[in-house]
């Protein structure tokens, strides 16, 4: 488990980012991390990881303080960053190097992710494109079998058929003693493999729930003409029609639109949040 | 898979299920495929197809053997038509009536369409 608390941050000059930040983030689950650009994800993410320390406060990871990067913390954890520069060497000297750091490394598993992406062991890094490499850290990190797995934006750049083959991946590996968290922009690619929603804005979580939580609640149309304004919690323009996201009444879940969620949630919080205030429902 | 209607995706993946079934893929006693297969196969959150078998074996659909896997129930077929009957004779019926009703449309109408078409797919 991983547990976030009081964390303080703040970069050099600029003003403060995090304060009193609270987070704690459960194995078993896939947590989608969202905001807008400058929101604080990828500082969070970092803060998890130990890349950046907390001006006080204290993340927790499987027990470990993160900043003080303990080798047998670190060797449960792999971070596939947005962007990266890999060094011109093949795909199998990057793993003999790197894989020996992960005590749980398969290169079986390995393998079978690389053939399953297309990708060949004696190519050499630098000669990829931008989502050759980023598939390829994808598979390295998913083979570390790392308990916790950061992915910031790992959709970026994937052709369609490796976002369908990103999905099919992560869907197979998530196990219960696993954490995976994806920052992403791009909700639509990974709207059905995330399980809890984390929304995040001028430092603060302003939104942290379940996705049955939220298709209990929650439900979303896409044409609101006729629907009373009192059940109405956000409404936009679509194509020339009323969309948004109005109260659950019909006691039949719902599907989660995650982009119109995280407008919704952008634009008013609390009205969005009342919704959970009762919330007894068991996963 | 494309979810595009407005239920939740783990009733969405139950009514391929049920799909299965009705058209015979699976059979009473057959071992379906595990929790994670399907998630793998609708590229969602093993979680959610988790909730798809739990909602199954809820309705007395398929039952669990601990450590070997899922299986349809004995009377797993006719539980599902009596599931989608009542889906269908409370959700479709009535829009579908309210349709009749806004075009005019008389039972002798639909008597005639429908052997029509039940002539035509035999």
């Amino acid at each position: 488990m991983i547990a976030l608390n009081d964390i303080h941050f703040r970069y050099k000059k600029k003003k403060q980012l995090f304060e009193n930040l609270n987070l704690s983030l459960q194995p078993g689950f896939i947590y989608g991390l969202l905001g807008k650009n400058g929101a604080g994800k990828s500082s969070l993410l970092k803060l998890i990881s130990g890349l950046l320390y907390p001006d006080s406060g204290e993340c927790r990871v499987f027990g470990y303080d993160a900043s003080a990067r303990k080798p047998a913390m670190l060797q449960d954890i792999y971070l596939v960053p947005e962007e990266f520069n890999l060094p011109p060497i093949s795909l199998a000297t990057f793993v003999n190097i790197n894989s020996v750091f992960y005590s749980k490394f398969s290169h079986n598993q390995l393998q079978a992710y690389l053939a399953e992406f297309e990708l060949q062991e004696e190519d050499k890094l630098s000669t990829l494109s931008y989502g050759q490499k980023k598939k390829f850290l994808i598979a390295f990190g998913l083979a570390t079998n790392a308990r916790l797995l950061i992915l910031d934006e790992p959709t970026n750049g994937l052709d369609i058929p490796s976002k369908s083959q990103f999905r099919k991946i992560m869907a197979a590996s998530l196990d219960e003693d696993k954490i995976i968290v994806i920052s992403t922009h791009q909700v639509r690619d990974l709207e059905n493999l995330i399980d809890n929603i984390v929304v995040l804005e001028h430092g603060n979580i302003i939104f942290n729930q379940n996705i049955a939580a939220i298709s209990e609640r929650l439900a979303f149309e896409y044409n609101l003409a006729g629907i009373p304004e009192g059940e109405v919690l956000y409404a936009e323009e679509l194509q020339g029609r009323k969309a948004g996201i109005v109260k659950n009444l019909s006691g039949q879940d719902s599907r989660v639109d995650l982009e119109l969620l995280f407008n919704g949630i952008i634009k008013n919080a609390p009205v969005i949040n009342e919704q959970f205030a009762k919330l007894n429902y068991e996963y | 898979m494309e979810f595009k209607e407005n239920q939740a995706i783990y009733l969405q993946i139950a009514n391929r299920f049920f799909e299965n079934i009705l058209k015979g893929k699976w059979a009473s006693g057959d071992k379906i495929p595990s929790i994670r297969d399907m998630a793998v196969e609708f590229e969602v959150n093993p979680n959610t197809t988790m909730r798809t078998f739990n909602y199954l074996q809820e309705k007395g659909i398929i039952y669990n053997k601990r450590g070997i896997g899922y299986f349809l129930a004995d009377d797993g077929l006719e539980k599902t038509i009596a599931l989608k009957k009542e889906q269908f004779i409370e959700e479709d019926l009535p829009v579908f009536f309210k349709t009749m009703q806004l075009l005019g449309l008389s039972f002798e109408d639909l008597k005639a369409y429908f052997s029509k078409y039940s002539g035509a797919s035999v």
